[in-house]
């Protein structure tokens, strides 16, 4: 096998949109969670995904500016991260499938990018754990009750047309995308079948449904949560804690 | 704590400034040291009176980085350093097999049960035994193989192989929390990476 070439700093953009966006997606759960500790869980595996995020943009500063600047200060139409992240974080079964559906993709796309890029040879013993607490929460809400079984399958078609995009490549990062499709696909059928949960067979991709978040399109969710996210930054510029 | 400034010269000098950076307690964990906790990488002197010291975080999103380098700096200005630059360094990854044994020793008297050694330590490999208690199905995704077989964590309060895991992710992002079946007393638990 060739080694892997470095990406460059730009390539990973789309990588840090998405751990940002999930971060703070994650982050609404603060004050919301069902129990303490998955509060914690959240918000750890949240500021893994915000440490992921910040490490990246401080490699794009003389491209893009300051972390502040390139989190805070950025247009809908200029972020990069794929439309799954920027979902609503809707009810906890929501929230845990996103989380199965986006760590079965960051942790064998890190896994892949570790040789040549120190944030995912880092990151990528962090995001085993985001999967395993997925992994845990879909048996035991799929393999649950009436109610959580549906409300996780609910999730789970709700979603489903936002995975296809997972798999776009992202120019300049040296991914062996339909290997990683590939294992996706098993990986989520494995867990999945494991808790009783239907794969569903609806598009995972489609003209109007999804797919352009890596171009800078996104579903109107998106728009009211940077508005949210970026209000402070923006009515005070500078302001620190 | 050294306040005077450190007189020495050369390669002894710099030494003496590698310890006094590497005595700087987590600001988390004050019970051990950032040499013990192994996320002091360097020190080097570049120029006369500039010190660069190579840092790595725990967790990617470890907030606790930034304390540790400003306490890093300020213990080596006091020793007389003019210039000091902590670099954040990723590269290779930190990994809880670096917390050395005296680091061990003082998690588990300070009630944390220390990380167990990871697929990737050098040396024999691990017997698997089977877990003491499980709290859900066995995983079968191709977890890191830094996530160990399992080995039982024992109780830091007693010492008992019977605990059980509340949730994987507790009061920092590098502990999980867990009880001990025996003592009843709920315990941190520093999880392997």
């Amino acid at each position: 096998m060739t080694p892997t070439a470095s990406p460059t700093a730009l390539a990973t953009l789309p990588l840090a949109d998405d751990a940002l966006v999930l971060s703070h997606r994650l982050g609404e759960w603060a004050g919301h969670a069902p129990v303490l500790e998955e509060e914690l869980a959240l918000a750890n595996i949240a500021l893994d995904l915000l440490g992921q995020a910040r490490s990246l943009y401080a490699g794009l500063r003389e491209e893009l500016g300051t972390e502040d600047e390139i989190a805070y200060l950025r247009d809908e139409r200029e972020f990069l991260n794929c439309q799954l992240v920027e979902q609503p974080r809707g009810d906890f079964a929501h929230t845990i499938v996103r989380q199965l559906f986006f760590s079965t993709y960051q942790q064998p796309l890190y896994t892949q990018l570790a040789p040549a890029l120190p944030l995912a040879e880092k990151a990528v013993r962090e995001t085993a754990y985001h999967r395993d607490h997925a992994e845990q929460w879909t048996l035991r809400l799929g393999d649950g009750t009436v109610e959580s079984h549906a409300r996780t399958q609910r999730a789970a078609d709700a979603l489903w047309r936002f995975t296809g995009e997972l798999f776009q490549p992202v120019e300049g990062l040296d991914v062996r995308w339909e290997e990683l499709e590939e294992e996706w696909s098993a990986g989520i059928a494995d867990v999945f079948g494991r808790a009783g949960l239907t794969v569903p067979e609806s598009p995972r991709t489609g003209a109007w449904t999804a797919g352009a978040g890596r171009q800078g399109l996104h579903t109107e969710p998106f728009g009211r949560m940077l508005a949210e996210m970026q209000y402070l930054h923006r009515s005070h510029p500078g302001a620190t804690w | 704590m050294v306040t005077a400034p450190v007189r020495a010269d050369g390669e002894e000098r710099l030494e003496t400034l590698a310890r006094l950076a590497g005595s700087v307690p987590d600001p988390e964990l004050p019970v051990i040291t950032l040499e013990e906790l192994g996320v002091l990488r360097t020190v080097s002197e570049p120029e006369p009176g500039h010190l660069d010291v190579q840092l790595t975080p725990t967790y990617t999103g470890c907030p606790a980085i930034e304390a540790m380098a400003s306490d890093i700096e300020r213990v080596l200005r006091r020793a007389g350093a003019e210039q000091v630059t902590v670099r954040i360094v990723l590269s290779p990854p930190w990994s809880t097999d670096d917390i050395s044994e005296e680091g061990r020793r003082k998690l588990a008297e300070h009630g944390v049960a220390p990380p167990r050694p990871t697929a990737r330590a050098d040396g024999p490999l691990l017997v698997p035994l089977s877990p003491t208690r499980r709290t859900g199905p066995a995983s079968s995704a191709p977890s890191d193989p830094a996530i160990p077989p399992a080995d039982p964590v024992r109780c830091p309060h007693c010492g008992s192989a019977d605990t059980a895991l509340l949730s994987r992710f507790s009061s920092t992002a590098c502990k999980a929390l867990r009880r001990c079946e025996l003592c009843g007393e709920p315990f941190d638990h520093f999880k392997e990476v």
